[in-house]
C-alpha cells in the first residue's frame, strides 16, 4: 500500500506526541520564534507559574516591530518601546534563550532571519507569536502564528494543543508574464478564494508557478496565506529548497545535510496524494495586482476598473460601499492613476534582497515624483549589507528614496515610520486594515515592489510593465 | 479551572463583516508588556471616527454577548484583541464565523466563540436593539442561544465546546502532564539528533 498522504499530514503525524482530553493533538514544535511584542506575557505566565523552557536552543528571539529605522540609539526616544526591549533582553538572560539585538548583525524582521540562517527547514513544525509565521511554510515546514497564551505553551512544553486542519492544494499552472510577481499571485489567491476562503484549511501551494519559483518568492506567497483566512500555507522541497539551505549557518554541514536532504524530500506531497479540496489557477492570466480596499481581497488587476456596486450582493455592496467611502475612491474608476503620498518597499512579505532588486531596477536612473515620501527598509541586517554590497542603496538614493536600518517599519504602527492623516500609502506590506499603517484614517494600497516602486516614480498606481 | 457551559449576559450588536484585530485593538497599544488596561482601548479607532460606536453607546453598557459577522478576529494574531474584549466585559462572542487564531487565543482565555447563521444574528440584534437589557444565554450544552422569547441554534466545534465545558480549556496544565511524552517524542525527529547516521 502506497502512502498517499501529503506533506502537511506526513509532517503533522510525525510531530504527534498523543492526544489531550478535550481531543487535540498534542503537537511538536521544532522551531520557535519569538519577538518583543508577544513574548512578554508568555514569560511573565512562566514565572507565576513556576516554570522553566523546556527545550531553550529550540527557540530563537530577534527585536523587529518597535525597531526605530533611523536613530537605533539606545534608549528609544519611546519610553514604551525602550521598555519592551529591556523585557525581552531580560528574559531571554533569565531563561537561557537565544537573543537576536540590534547589535547582532543577524537581527531583522523575524520571518526573514529564521529563513536567512538557514533555522527554517523543511519537514519541521515552526510557531512565532505573529500571524505571518505562514512564510516559513517557503521551506516545506508546517508554520503557523499563535497567540501569547501559546507562546508560553510552547515556551514550557514545546508543544501546542491543536485541531488538524483540512489540506486544499492551490495549483497555478503556465508562466507567469513579465512584470507578474509572487506577490501578484498571492494578491490574485485571496482576491478569488476571499478573505476567509482558507479558514480550517492549510494551504498547499503547487504547480509550474511555483516549480518555477525561488525560496524567496515562495516565502512572499506562503507570508500571504493568513491573509486568505489560512493560519498557513506550504510549498513542497525540491532541488531549489536544498540549494537554499545548504552553507547557512544553522544548516547541517556534511554528510548530516546529504542525509537531511534526503529526509526533506522524501516529505513532499506524491504524485497522487490526497487532498480535502483542489482549486487551479492559470498563471498567465495573473496581471499585477493592487488592493483598492480595506481588506487583502478587494484588489484589481492594475488595467482593471473597481468594481460596480450594482454587480454585487447585498451584503458585499455594503462591505465594498464601506471600503469605498474610506478610500475616498469610487465604484467602476480605474486603479491606475490613484494618487499616492508615501511608498513603502519592505516587510517580512517583500523586505528581502531579491525584492530590493527588483525595485531598485525601476528606480535606476528614475527619481521619485514631487511630494512623495519614499523609504526603503531592508527586512534583514543582513540583506541591507548585501543590498549595499550590489550597490542598490546608492540607486534608491540618487532615485530620492531613504534607505532605512532593518525593522518591521510601516507595515504595522509601532515604531516612528507611520502614515499622517489620510495619506494615501503605496506598500509592498501585506495588510491594507483601516488604520493598519499608524494613522487611524491612513490608506493602503498593497502591490509589488516593483510596483511601488513605479507608483512612487510617477506619484500614481502605474503599470510597471510599461517601465521594465 | 472553572467550567464553562452557559454565558449569561445582556448584548451588544456589532454586526460587520471582516472586522480584523487592528481595528479591535490598533498596533500602538501593544507597547506594553502586560495585557493590563487594554479594555478601554478595544475599538478605539473607530469609535474615534464614529461616535454611535455600539461601544460607546450607553444602552450596551456592562454587555457580555457580543454579536458579530463573518471572519470577525481576522489578520494580525495578536491575543491583546480577545484579552481587549475580555477586559471590557465581553464574555462570549456569537458571530457568523471567526479567524482561526482569534478563536484559539479566546478559547484559550475561557471565551466561547460560537456560529450562527446570519440570519439569526440579525434576529438577535433587532432583540438587542429592541431592549438592550434583555438577557441573552448562550449554552454550549443545548447549542443554543436565547433572548427573550427568541431561540437560536448555535455550533462550535467539538474540540473547544470540549475543553470549556469539562474545564480543560488551560491547555498549558494539559500539555504539562505529557512532559515524558514529548521528551520520548523529540528523540523520533531527525532534526533534533542532528540527523546522525
Amino acid at each position: 500500500m502506497t502512502d498517499r498522504r501529503n506533506l502537511f499530514n506526513k509532517v503533522w503525524d510525525l510531530h504527534s506526541v498523543r492526544s489531550i482530553a478535550s481531543g487535540q493533538t498534542q503537537l511538536f514544535i521544532g522551531l520557535h520564534l519569538i519577538h518583543e511584542v508577544t513574548s512578554p506575557q508568555a514569560f511573565s505566565i512562566l514565572r507565576d507559574r513556576n516554570l522553566t523552557v523546556m527545550f531553550p536552543e529550540r527557540t530563537l528571539a530577534t527585536v523587529d516591530h518597535i525597531v526605530p529605522t533611523d536613530n537605533q540609539l539606545r534608549p528609544f526616544a519611546d519610553g514604551l518601546a525602550e521598555e519592551m526591549m529591556s523585557a525581552i533582553e531580560k528574559n531571554c538572560r533569565d531563561f537561557g534563550v537565544r537573543l537576536f539585538d540590534l547589535k547582532d548583525i543577524r537581527q531583522g524582521v523575524v520571518h526573514i532571519v529564521g529563513p536567512e540562517q538557514g533555522l527554517t527547514q523543511p519537514g519541521m513544525t515552526i510557531a512565532c507569536g505573529d500571524s505571518h509565521t505562514s512564510t516559513h511554510g517557503a521551506f516545506g515546514s508546517i508554520a503557523f502564528g499563535i497567540g501569547t497564551s501559546q507562546v508560553a505553551d510552547v515556551l514550557a512544553t514545546q508543544t501546542l494543543a491543536l485541531s488538524r486542519p483540512k489540506v486544499r492544494r492551490i495549483e497555478v499552472t503556465g508562466k507567469l508574464r513579465p512584470g507578474v510577481f509572487a506577490k501578484d499571485v498571492i494578491l490574485h489567491i485571496i482576491r478569488k478564494l476571499g478573505v476567509q476562503g482558507g479558514v480550517g484549511y492549510a494551504y498547499e501551494y503547487a504547480g509550474e508557478v511555483f516549480d518555477r519559483m525561488t525560496i524567496e518568492e515562495r516565502m512572499t506567497v506562503c507570508n500571504m496565506s493568513i491573509e486568505g483566512g489560512a493560519r498557513c500555507g506550504y510549498v513542497n522541497p525540491d532541488q531549489t529548497t536544498v540549494d537554499y539551505i545548504k552553507g547557512r549557518p544553522f544548516a547541517p554541514q556534511g554528510a548530516d545535510f546529504d542525509r537531511a536532504a534526503a529526509w526533506w524530500l522524501s516529505l513532499a506531497s506524491p504524485a497522487d496524494a490526497e487532498f480535502d479540496d483542489r482549486v487551479t489557477f492559470n498563471g498567465s492570466e495573473i496581471e499585477p495586482t493592487v488592493t483598492w480596499g480595506i481588506n487583502p481581497a478587494q484588489s484589481v488587476g492594475v488595467s482593471e476598473r473597481l468594481p460596480k456596486l450594482s454587480t454585487l450582493t447585498a451584503d458585499d455592496q455594503k462591505g465594498t460601499g464601506d471600503a469605498f467611502a474610506y478610500m475616498g475612491l469610487n465604484e467602476d474608476q480605474p486603479i491606475q492613476g490613484v494618487k499616492i503620498d508615501v511608498a513603502f518597499i519592505g516587510s517580512c512579505t517583500n523586505g528581502r534582497i531579491s525584492d530590493l532588486r527588483e525595485a531598485a531596477a525601476i528606480a535606476k536612473g528614475r527619481k521619485v515624483a514631487a511630494g512623495v515620501k519614499a523609504l526603503v527598509v531592508p527586512g534583514s541586517q543582513l540583506v541591507r549589507q548585501q543590498a549595499m554590497d550590489e550597490g542598490l542603496d546608492k540607486i534608491f538614493e540618487a532615485a530620492g528614496f531613504e534607505w532605512r536600518e532593518a525593522g518591521c517599519s510601516m507595515c504595522l504602527a509601532m515604531n516612528p515610520d507611520k502614515l499622517k492623516g489620510r495619506e494615501v500609502c503605496a506598500s509592498s506590506s501585506n495588510r491594507n486594515f483601516k488604520g493598519r499603517q499608524g494613522s487611524p484614517t491612513g490608506r493602503t494600497l498593497l502591490m509589488s515592489p516593483a510596483m511601488v516602486a513605479a507608483a512612487a516614480i510617477n506619484g500614481c498606481v502605474s503599470d510597471v510593465r510599461s517601465m521594465l | 479551572m472553572q467550567l464553562i457551559t452557559q454565558v449569561t449576559g445582556t448584548g451588544i450588536p456589532l454586526l460587520l463583516d471582516d472586522i480584523d484585530t487592528d481595528r479591535i485593538i490598533p498596533a500602538r497599544f501593544l507597547r506594553c508588556v502586560t495585557f493590563d488596561g487594554l479594555g478601554e482601548h478595544s475599538f478605539e479607532d473607530d469609535r474615534q471616527q464614529d461616535r454611535s460606536h455600539p461601544f460607546d453607546d450607553s444602552r450596551f453598557k456592562g454587555a457580555a454577548v457580543l454579536v458579530a459577522g463573518r471572519n470577525f478576529g481576522c489578520g494580525s494574531s495578536r491575543e491583546h484583541a480577545p484579552q481587549a474584549l475580555m477586559r471590557w466585559g465581553i464574555k462570549t462572542i456569537i458571530g457568523e464565523s471567526f479567524a482561526e487564531i482569534f478563536f484559539g487565543n479566546c478559547t484559550t482565555l475561557g471565551v466561547p466563540c460560537v456560529c450562527a447563521s446570519r440570519g439569526d444574528l440579525e434576529k438577535l440584534t433587532a432583540a438587542i436593539n429592541a431592549d438592550p437589557k434583555i438577557s441573552i444565554s448562550v449554552d454550549l450544552n443545548s447549542l443554543q442561544a436565547k433572548a427573550g422569547s427568541l431561540t437560536v441554534p448555535i455550533s462550535i466545534p467539538d474540540g473547544a465546546r470540549l475543553a470549556l465545558t469539562t474545564g480543560k480549556w488551560d491547555f498549558l496544565g494539559q500539555l504539562l502532564e505529557g512532559a515524558d511524552a514529548v521528551q520520548a517524542a523529540a528523540k523520533t525527529l531527525p532534526y533534533m539528533t542532528g540527523f546522525k547516521a
